[in-house]
């Protein structure tokens, strides 16, 4: 439909001689959910640090709108919409969600000098984008951030991203500390995101997850990816299979099979 | 505001302990307590130590520490006094090139601590020995004298070094603006978010867009001038300045600190907290002359106000988080 929001072209990236990531082309369009599935160690990681501006690729391209851009610093990556959200959500866990919402970009009454940090304003707005994204139960923005559960963090955070304007949503393993209720919410989020437009990429290695609410699935084995396709085009124990490195699960239910006989 | 909400904010533990210490020298001790109320000796140290502690809560609450304060104070009243007594300066050059040294030692601090990955504890524990070892060669080499003494003009002693109803040092009232101005800040203004969201995590902080580098610096010059502040008072009060002491201020500033709710590793903390801990101080290390405990125990009783004050808070902090779930799962 439209033309990606976020591209790679041919992007490598190693560290001194250890190559990382090799060959790296994906498109991630607005309003579609990139899976990005791998073991560990595949360069998940290290591939989203190269999308949110911890690390610049070695060689290769990373095209915005069409256009090739750089992102020298997280800062630069955010200022351009790329937010990301890393697992455990909000940072500040001993900060009101209000504050902690507003970090860096607080409302203010007054003026000049005499400019106060507007509260009410803050929590009013803090709890509003949450409950618009459906988490009902924050209804405090004076509550403490680390007093909510994951996936309320999480929410709290996506939340964040989508106010200040994000186009871009990288989640890294988000569901990978939560319960299964819990992960829930965090997919109904994610799809929520992804309804309001945003390119998501989603970042997992549990296959579960990424079916819910992916359109798009790239697998990433020893830091090339080895698969890309879309959604219905490939059963779970094929993506499974895909993930552990091809044959080697298959083999290992073999083996246990022989045993058993 | 109900008692939950109450209980959720960083300053509950210090109520308590300042409470359960008056308490303990009213009962065990007899203590009148009109005549405590009315004692200008804990005032006096509180507005002294307040004035310190402020800031190095502040930073505390960054997640940083600033210990040089110990050297600053006496390297305050010395400048003071060398510059104006001994060469005989006006006082406005003497208090000037103070607070200047203080800016300059901060400075220094922030610097370093912004480009270096070394601990604050380590950064300030260098400069205090650097600027004790200064302030002694100083002196010796100026004056000949580690002790100088100083005739600063009325209007100087009146605004900084007097006796107010011949008891109560006139810093009491400096104690009380520096309070609300860092109220203001960290409470009022968005810049205290900045300290906050610095204090909880950095990295996040400065991703955020806050400038961590410039506060970081500001809130060490801070602390090192509001040191040599207090410095400059006391060498107008008492009409000399000595080279030593000041030492004494750190752990009781950390532990006035500590005692009202700030969390050591930063990112939580109030100022209301801070003046309610450093009262605590004050009024354990001093409170025991109006009772009939042996004196000997002082240190003592600070300890266990220290401890009973560390575990309440960390109680406290825990309620605060767990506030959310309870109240969720009465709605559920």
């Amino acid at each position: 439909m439209t033309a990606p929001i976020l591209e790679l072209k041919g992007v490598n990236k190693s560290f001194g001689p250890i190559d990382v990531l090799f060959d790296i082309n994906l498109k991630i369009k607005a309003g579609e959910v990139l899976c990005l599935l791998g073991d560990n160690g595949a360069g998940k990681s290290t591939l989203i640090r190269l999308l949110s501006g911890v690390h610049q690729p070695s060689s290769g391209q990373i095209l915005m709108d069409g256009a090739a851009v750089s992102f020298p610093s997280p800062r630069a990556a955010s200022e351009q919409g790329i937010a990301t959200v890393h697992q455990f959500g909000g940072t500040f866990p001993l900060m009101s969600i209000g504050r902690s919402f507003f970090v860096g970009v607080e409302p203010t009454k007054g003026w000049g000098p005499f400019k106060r940090y507007d509260r009410k304003t803050a929590n009013e707005i803090a709890v509003k984008a949450v409950q618009d994204f459906g988490i009902t139960r924050i209804d405090d923005g004076d509550r403490l951030v680390g007093g909510l559960s994951g996936g309320e963090r999480q929410s709290l955070a996506i939340a964040r991203a989508v106010h200040f304007g994000a186009r871009v949503l990288i989640l890294d393993e988000p569901t990978a500390a939560l319960g299964v209720k819990q992960a829930t919410h965090v997919l109904r989020i994610v799809n929520e995101a992804k309804r309001r437009g945003l390119a998501v990429v989603f970042i997992t290695h549990q296959v579960m997850h990424a079916m819910a609410v992916g359109d798009h699935f790239a697998v990433l084995i020893r830091g090339a990816v080895a698969a890309d396709f879309g959604k219905g085009e490939k059963t779970r124990e094929e993506i499974t299979d895909l993930m552990a490195g091809g044959a080697s699960m298959a083999n290992l239910e073999a083996e246990i099979e022989a045993q058993a006989q | 505001m109900n008692l939950s909400n109450l209980t959720r904010r960083p300053e509950f533990g210090s109520v308590l302990s300042l409470i359960a210490v008056i308490a303990f020298y009213v009962l065990c001790g007899g203590v009148n307590l009109g005549q405590l109320a009315g004692a200008a000796s804990w005032v006096n140290l509180a507005a002294n130590l307040g004035i310190v502690a402020l800031p190095v809560g502040l930073l505390m609450i960054a997640g940083e520490i600033d210990i040089s304060i110990g050297a600053m104070i006496p390297a305050g009243s010395m400048t003071v006094a060398i510059l104006s007594g001994h060469f005989g300066l006006p006082i406005t050059v003497g208090i000037a090139g103070a607070l200047a040294l203080g800016l300059i030692v901060g400075l220094v601090n922030g610097l370093i601590a912004t480009r270096t990955s070394v601990p604050t504890l380590i950064i300030t524990l260098g400069t205090l020995m650097v600027v004790q070892g200064l302030i002694l060669s100083a002196a010796m080499f100026l004056t000949g004298n580690a002790s100088v003494s100083l005739a600063p003009p009325d209007w100087a002693k009146a605004a900084l070094g007097q006796m107010m109803a011949g008891k109560y040092q006139i810093i009491i009232l400096w104690w009380a603006g520096f309070a609300a101005a860092f109220f203001w800040l960290l409470h009022v203004s968005p810049v205290g978010n900045w300290i906050l969201a610095m204090g909880g995590d950095q990295t996040s902080a400065r991703n955020a867009g806050i400038p961590t580098v410039r506060l970081k610096i500001a809130l060490f010059m801070l602390s090192a001038t509001a040191a040599a502040f207090v410095g400059v008072c006391g060498a107008i009060q008492f009409n000399s300045a000595q080279v030593s002491g000041g030492m004494g201020y750190i752990f009781n500033a950390i532990c006035a600190i500590v005692v009202g709710g700030v969390l050591l590793t930063g990112g939580y903390g109030s100022v209301l907290g801070i003046v309610l801990g450093t009262i605590t101080f004050a009024i354990v290390s001093q409170g025991i002359y109006f009772t009939q405990i042996e004196r000997n125990w002082a240190n003592l009783i600070i300890g266990i106000t220290l401890l009973g004050a560390v575990a309440m808070n960390e109680t406290f902090r825990k309620m605060a988080l767990g506030a959310a779930s309870k109240k969720k799962r009465a709605k559920a």
